[in-house]
């Protein structure tokens, strides 16, 4: 990437003593004056209607940081982060027992993504608070004995709710991310001895990770905006906490702005750690690793300092 | 490249049981016979090329030898042991996939797309099988890993990856890979055919190299050059079937068989 960006800029290189670098005026792109002059008009008019409206804006500076919200923050990133947990563990089991050859693992890892692929997860959510309907104690020998009411606290309905239907999801991810892997790399491994779960672990889920990864960090970011849904099951999440103290501060459209900020932030975030995780699977994949923002902004300022054309 | 292979007990070329012996081999995909009963041995520390057209069943024979294909019919025997099945009486046994992993240690296996771990350094490709499947310790099998690397003359690519090699070095890293475990025998799928032919040459130093070590090597190949010059035994397979098998020489410079002429003449 470097070396390219070094050679579109090349003209003005003092060019080593060879044939002599073209100098071209370069083709003018009219259309991007223009649109760029329609998308700010487009811009600046919806920022203006919004700033017009009946929202008292100062509102959201004054809770951003208020203590409950923080807690909800937390809350909606320990239960993000908890049910990926789950989800992603799960998705690498159901997807090695789809795979597998014994068709008992492989037609249950089938059902299980059928059943919770194929229903709302709003849904699963109210099933799993209303299971004490079904289960009235629960009762796991000398270990461990309640009333099932007391035991699924809103926390663990939203876990368990959230986190074994990420589950599914994360079934097909990892299942495409497997298939991705060349079969030589399991024949290799194979021939070197290496057990079936020995090969999986060392040679081919490694390799998959490049595969899996991306579409991982999209259902992270999905994840942590599904977390909003866990308010029905009473669980004083970001979303319930903003809209609690929209009802008693009566500002309870700012409470919502106010919330989509952070889940904007947050997401912005989860979206940098993703770029690095991408680049860090990409080992051995490519030839140079494509460099770190960082390094970009570095390379394009050092580029700027040399020459003016750096604009067009 | 000049190191040897510290073989104690490098057999006698031809002496006692034969490393690997086919006795009438078939195998069939769904309804089409790849393999239609081949019988051969292979003496210990030979040199035995395998050639043929494509689709001869060559590379299937090879692959049949550490069990990646099952056989249909007939007895495969490495070192004196079925391949894949145990024998109690007249009864035969499937082995379990531990088993037949544990048998498969002992065999060397070089692919012709070389089939290095993308995700690992040259010395970690290396390291890898050792560690994890013998047990050996890390630093141990990392000093064995750069012995081995400098014999195959990539002792300076140790901390590249595949994607950063040549394919005639990434080869010959994947021969050090499958010496690093010690093997009795060693397998070669075309080792140099997906290769640009100046990269050739290497590699087939190194399995000169090895052949002179005293190594036990069944060579599926098209490097007629090779099978005449190291080779021992050698074998023309044409429709899954033994066509002609001889000396190298002999076979090479004056084949009998029709079908061997024929495609000699197309190759040489």
């Amino acid at each position: 990437m470097t070396v390219d960006t070094d050679k579109t800029t090349g003209p003005a290189d003092t060019p080593p003593a060879g044939p002599e670098a073209i100098k071209a005026i370069p083709v003018r792109h009219y259309g991007r004056y223009v649109s760029a002059v329609l998308a700010i008009a487009i811009l600046g008019g919806v920022v203006y209607a919004f700033s017009q409206g009946k929202i008292n804006w100062g509102a959201i500076p004054d809770y951003f940081f208020n203590d409950r919200i923080l807690s909800g923050v937390g809350k909606t990133l320990l239960l993000t982060v908890l049910s990926m947990v789950i989800g992603i563990l799960g998705g690498i089991m159901l997807a090695v027992m789809r795979l597998s050859k014994n068709p008992v693992t492989s037609a249950i890892a089938w059902f299980y993504i059928w059943f919770f692929r194929g229903t709302p997860v709003l849904v699963q959510l109210i099933v799993w608070f209303n299971l004490g309907l079904v289960f009235e104690y629960i009762n796991l020998g000398p270990f461990y004995k309640d009333e099932w009411s007391d035991f699924m606290t809103p926390f663990l309905t939203a876990l368990l709710g959230l986190g074994l239907n990420e589950a599914a999801y994360m079934a097909e991810i990892c299942r495409a991310g497997l298939l991705a892997v060349d079969e030589g790399q399991t024949e290799a491994a194979h021939a070197l001895g290496m057990s079936h779960s020995k090969t999986l672990r060392r040679i081919v889920i490694p390799q998959a990770m490049r595969v899996i990864v991306p579409p991982t960090g999209n259902e992270v970011i999905n994840m942590l905006k599904t977390t909003s849904l866990v308010s029905v099951v009473q669980y004083s999440e970001l979303l319930r906490v903003a809209q609690d103290i929209g009802q008693t501060s009566g500002a309870p459209a700012e409470m919502l702005f106010l919330a989509a900020a952070w889940y904007l932030l947050l997401t912005s975030i989860f979206s940098v750690g993703q770029y690095y995780l991408e680049r860090y699977y990409a080992r051995g994949a490519t030839r140079q690793l494509a460099p770190t923002p960082l390094q970009k902004i570095r390379a394009n300022l050092l580029s700027l300092g040399r020459e003016k054309g750096g604009l067009a | 490249m000049t190191k040897k292979l510290s073989k104690s007990d490098t057999p006698v070329k031809g002496s006692g049981e034969p490393m690997v012996k086919a006795e009438g081999v078939h195998k069939s995909y769904g309804l089409v016979e790849v393999l239609k009963g081949i019988d051969l041995e292979v003496k210990s520390g030979e040199v035995f090329c395998l050639i043929g057209p494509s689709g001869s069943g060559k590379s299937t024979f090879l692959r049949c030898i550490n069990h990646l294909e099952k056989i249909n019919a007939g007895r495969l025997y490495v070192d004196g042991e079925l391949v894949g099945y145990r024998q109690k009486g007249d009864k035969l046994y499937e082995l379990k996939d531990s088993e037949v992993s544990l048998k498969r240690r002992d065999i060397g296996m070089v692919f012709q797309r070389f089939n290095l771990f993308p995700h690992m350094t040259a010395a970690e490709n290396v390291v890898e099988a050792p560690v994890q499947v013998r047990g050996v310790s890390k630093s141990q099998a990392r000093e064995r890993a750069m012995q081995l690397l400098e014999r195959v003359g990539l002792a300076d690519k140790a901390g590249s990856y595949p994607a950063q090699l040549s394919g005639g070095q990434q080869q010959r890293v994947a021969i050090a890979r499958a010496l690093a475990m010690d093997p009795k025998l060693m397998l070669f799928d075309e080792p140099t055919s997906a290769l640009d032919p100046e990269l050739v040459g290497d590699v087939l130093d190194v399995m000169r190299d090895l052949a002179e070590s005293g190594m036990t090597m069944v060579v599926v190949t098209h490097e007629m050059g090779f099978a005449r010059e190291v080779g021992d035994s050698l074998v023309f397979m044409d429709g899954g079937v033994v066509v002609e098998s001889g000396n190298p020489r002999e076979v090479l410079t004056n084949p009998q068989h029709e079908r061997t002429q024929a495609f000699l003449s197309k190759v040489l």
